[in-house]
Formats: structure tokens, sequence, C-alpha cells
């Protein structure tokens, strides 16, 4: 610690940063700390040493203000300090133990910048004589593992839809893995279980868990069931522990635990991706229906054939229509056309030659095709032919009449 | 579809096929394009409903760390 740049010999060190660390912020390095940057300074110290932590005791009398909070003292032969609980703690206990009860007390410390007090304020307080050990390593354990969020319910993972591979830990020759054979062989038998097998017993179980559930991370699957092998509540014991815990938070696929009782349940439940109350449970869970993938299937196809066929109906319809209105434009376009030729012919009719003839009239040609008109034409016994409308017939001229 | 796409994943492709098929708007000529991709799609999810024979195996770790999985009888 160095005394900034123009410190006052009187306030030698006065301008070094306790702990190396800038308590408030706009300090200027050359003069005396205030009230407030001190104690600010011990807070942030005080916050730093020490976490949530368990402390056992005795209990003061626990003053229980009106607004809820509770105000007590924790003491032991050699020292005591000042405790508080706010109301959204306290509310969580049935009534405040009385004064001179040993305790178990989650608190963590804290500094009152205020009044420049130090005080630990509470989370839980449990009387030592109903707390056992296993309880308090159990509330422990919940406690670290909930600081490091890994019983937040949105940590859990969704299960895959379609699993190819299973990792099962369990032990090798239990009823359990059975019966999670059974229920894969009858839903999904495409399915291949991996075992790894873990002793769930004794003072060997939690270093087998450990290791199976380091194996489980080398092994190609999309989910994992950590399964138990049955056995009394004592036996279950090593899956409340945090080493454990932390381990199944570590697998790298979705996990369900079946090793709980309905009633009473394992930290790992609370871990785990999901949480069944039996191995047979689990692997209903974890695995689709066979018989109900096979409807689907047969549903998609049907709807994949019909509405082809719908398609094409319509595609067919659709050309037909098309057909009629093509057909109507063409005659729509023949039609005036069509009316002018029936006009152009009534009048070329009428000019034909052959009306005239149909009137009556005859005409006379020589034999060189010429038209008769006149009488110097026509001299006594000139040959002619007489065209008249339905023929021609052969004449001779006898002179004017 | 490659094999290891997911039935899942297998089944919402016929499902995509399928809505666009019925869908009014889409030419035939695609239609038909569709239809044939969907019932290649439509083959593989059966294949993957097949009736099949569930294998169990137990995954041991030797003392060098190899991986020894043997068929397990349960």
């Amino acid at each position: 610690m160095t005394p900034g740049p123009g410190g006052d010999d009187l306030f030698g060190g006065a301008g070094g940063d306790p702990a190396g660390e800038r308590p408030a912020a706009g300090r200027a390095a050359d003069r005396a700390w205030t009230v407030s940057e001190a104690v600010g300074a011990v807070r942030t110290g005080v916050r730093r040493a020490l976490g949530q932590v368990w402390i056992t005791g005795e209990l003061g009398e626990v003053k229980v203000h009106r607004s809820g909070h509770w105000y007590f003292t924790l003491r032991d032969a050699d020292a005591q300090i000042r405790c508080v609980m706010w109301k959204a703690n306290a509310s969580r206990h049935r009534r405040a133990p009385a004064a001179g009860t040993e305790v178990y007390l989650l608190a963590r410390p804290d500094v009152w910048t205020d009044r420049g007090e130090l005080q630990f304020t509470a989370v839980k307080v449990l009387p030592t004589a109903g707390v056992g050990a296993r309880q308090l390593e159990l509330l422990r354990t919940r406690e670290a593992l909930t600081r490091d969020g890994l019983l937040d319910p949105g940590r859990r993972r969704p299960l895959p839809p379609d699993p190819a591979v299973i990792a099962i830990v369990s032990s090798v020759d239990g009823a359990a893995l059975r019966d999670m054979a059974a229920v894969a062989r009858r839903r999904w038998p495409a399915v291949r279980l991996l075992v790894v097998g873990a002793t769930v017993q004794g003072d060997a179980a939690e270093r087998t868990l450990l290791q199976a559930l380091a194996l489980v991370n080398r092994l190609p699957v999309d989910l994992c069931i950590l399964g138990r092998g049955g056995g009394a509540r004592e036996d279950l014991a090593v899956f409340d522990r945090e080493a454990v815990c932390r381990a199944v938070a570590a697998v790298r696929v979705p996990v369900i635990s079946a090793v709980g009782h309905e009633t009473d349940r394992c930290l790992v439940d609370l871990v785990a991706d999901l949480s069944a109350s039996t191995p047979t449970a689990a692997m209903e869970q974890a695995l689709p229906d066979v018989a109900e993938r096979r409807h689907r299937i047969g549903a998609l196809g049907e709807r994949l054939a019909g509405g082809l066929r719908r398609r094409t109906a319509l595609v067919t319809e659709r050309l037909f229509r098309a057909d009629d209105r093509l057909r109507h434009a063409i005659e729509r376009r023949l039609a005036r056309p069509r009316d002018q030729v029936a006009g152009l012919g009534a009048r070329l009719d009428a000019l034909s030659p052959l009306r005239v003839l149909e009137r009556g009239y005859s005409v006379a040609r020589g034999p060189d095709g010429r038209v008769l008109r006149r009488l110097a034409d026509l001299g006594p016994g000139t040959r002619f032919r007489l065209r008249v409308a339905d023929g021609e017939v052969k004449a001779t001229s006898e002179g004017p009449a | 579809m490659t094999d290891a796409a997911p039935l899942h994943a297998v089944l919402r492709r016929l499902e995509e096929i399928v809505r666009a098929l019925e869908a009014e708007d889409t030419d035939l000529d695609r239609a038909l394009a569709l239809f044939e991709e969907g019932v290649a799609v439509l083959r593989e999810a059966r294949a993957r409903v097949q009736d099949a024979e569930l294998r169990v195996q137990h995954v041991l770790e030797d003392a060098e760390g190899e991986l020894r999985i043997t068929d397990l009888d349960v």
C-alpha cells in the first residue's frame, strides 16, 4: 500500500486501496476516506470473506417485529453476533425457536453501513436436536447445488423425441434392468441400450456411480437413465451426495433419474432433467410408442396419395376449362369472317350467269365459244350451241325471224 | 434424407410435403416432385418402424481405459 500522489504525511497510507480495490467510485486518491467509503470497503471485504454458511450456536431471544422480520443473537462460549431473518424467510418457519435453543443457522455476513454494524442475514434456522448429521449434510448439499443453479428448473433439458441409443446406469443383474428392457421391447425395439454397471449400495456406490456417469459421456448416446437397483432408503443415500448430483448435471445428454421413492425424493431427482418414480416409468417416458408412430406414418401416407390425386384432379379440371374457353375464343374469332363469306357468297350468287339462265334466258355461242349477240352473228345456216339453265343443245339458225 | 436423420425429422419432412401437396397453389411440376420425394421419405419412415430385435449391451472399461461392449442377455 502506497500513498497516492500528493498524499499527506498525516494520513500516511490513507490513500492506498485496502485489498487493492476501490470501495467507492470517484474517490480521489489524495484525500482522506469518508466514513461511507471506509465502511463500504469493510462491507465489501466482509461479503467476500464468507458466503452463505451453516453456523451452529445458541440462540438469544428472538424478537419478532411487527413487520414479520426476526431479530436475534447467535452465540457460543466466546463470541456472539447479531442476526436478522427477513419476513420472506421467517414466514417459512412454523415459529421462532425459544431463547437458549441450540440451532443450526444458514446465514451470510453483512455490514449495515448506516449503523456500522456487522450482522448475519439468516435464511434458515433448525434446532440442533431435531437434525441428524445426515439431514444437515443434505441441507448443505442442497444449498450448494441451489447456489450453483443446478436445481433451477430452467436448466432441465427436453428429452430427445426418438432416442436411438440410451445409456442405462444401474446394476447389471437387477430387476430394474429387466423391467426397462421389457418396456423397450414393447415400445421401441429398434433402440439400443448400453448398460453401464454401477453398484448402488455400500461403500463403493459413490465411486462406481461417478465412474459410470463419466463413462456415459464417452458413449454415443442420446439419453441416460439412472436406474435404481431397489433397496431400502439407506441404500439410496448415495443419490443425495453432492459429487453424484454434480456428475449427473455434467452428463452431456438429458438424464432421467429413476432412483427416488415417490414419497421421498433424492437430490439427484432434482438435478436430473426428468425424474421418474420407477425404472419402468423412466423407459416409458424415454421411448415413443412404435404403434402410435406406425399409425401416424400410415395416415401421412394416405394424405400423400390423396394430396396428389386431388392435385391432379384439379389440373385436369382446369385443362378442361381452358379447352372450353379456347373453343369459344376460336368460335368468336371465326364468326365474323364466316358471316362475311356468307354475304359475299349471296352477292356472287345473285350475279351468277346461272341465276340469269334460271330466270329463262339462254346464251348462244359459236363453235369457237364466242357469245353470239347480234343478228349478224347468226346468219342462216350458222351452227351454234344454246346454253340453257340445265344444259346445252346444238342448233342451226334459219335466218332472222 | 440420410440414415442418420432421426425419425421425428423424417416425419416432420413428410408432414411438410403432404401440406404443400394439399395446398392448392402448388403447381403440378412441383406437386409431382413433392410426391416423388414424399414416397421416398415415407419408405424411409416405414423402414424405421419395422419390427426389430432389441439390443442390450454391456459397456465395460478395461484397465487401459479402453471400452469393451458385449451383448447382454436380459
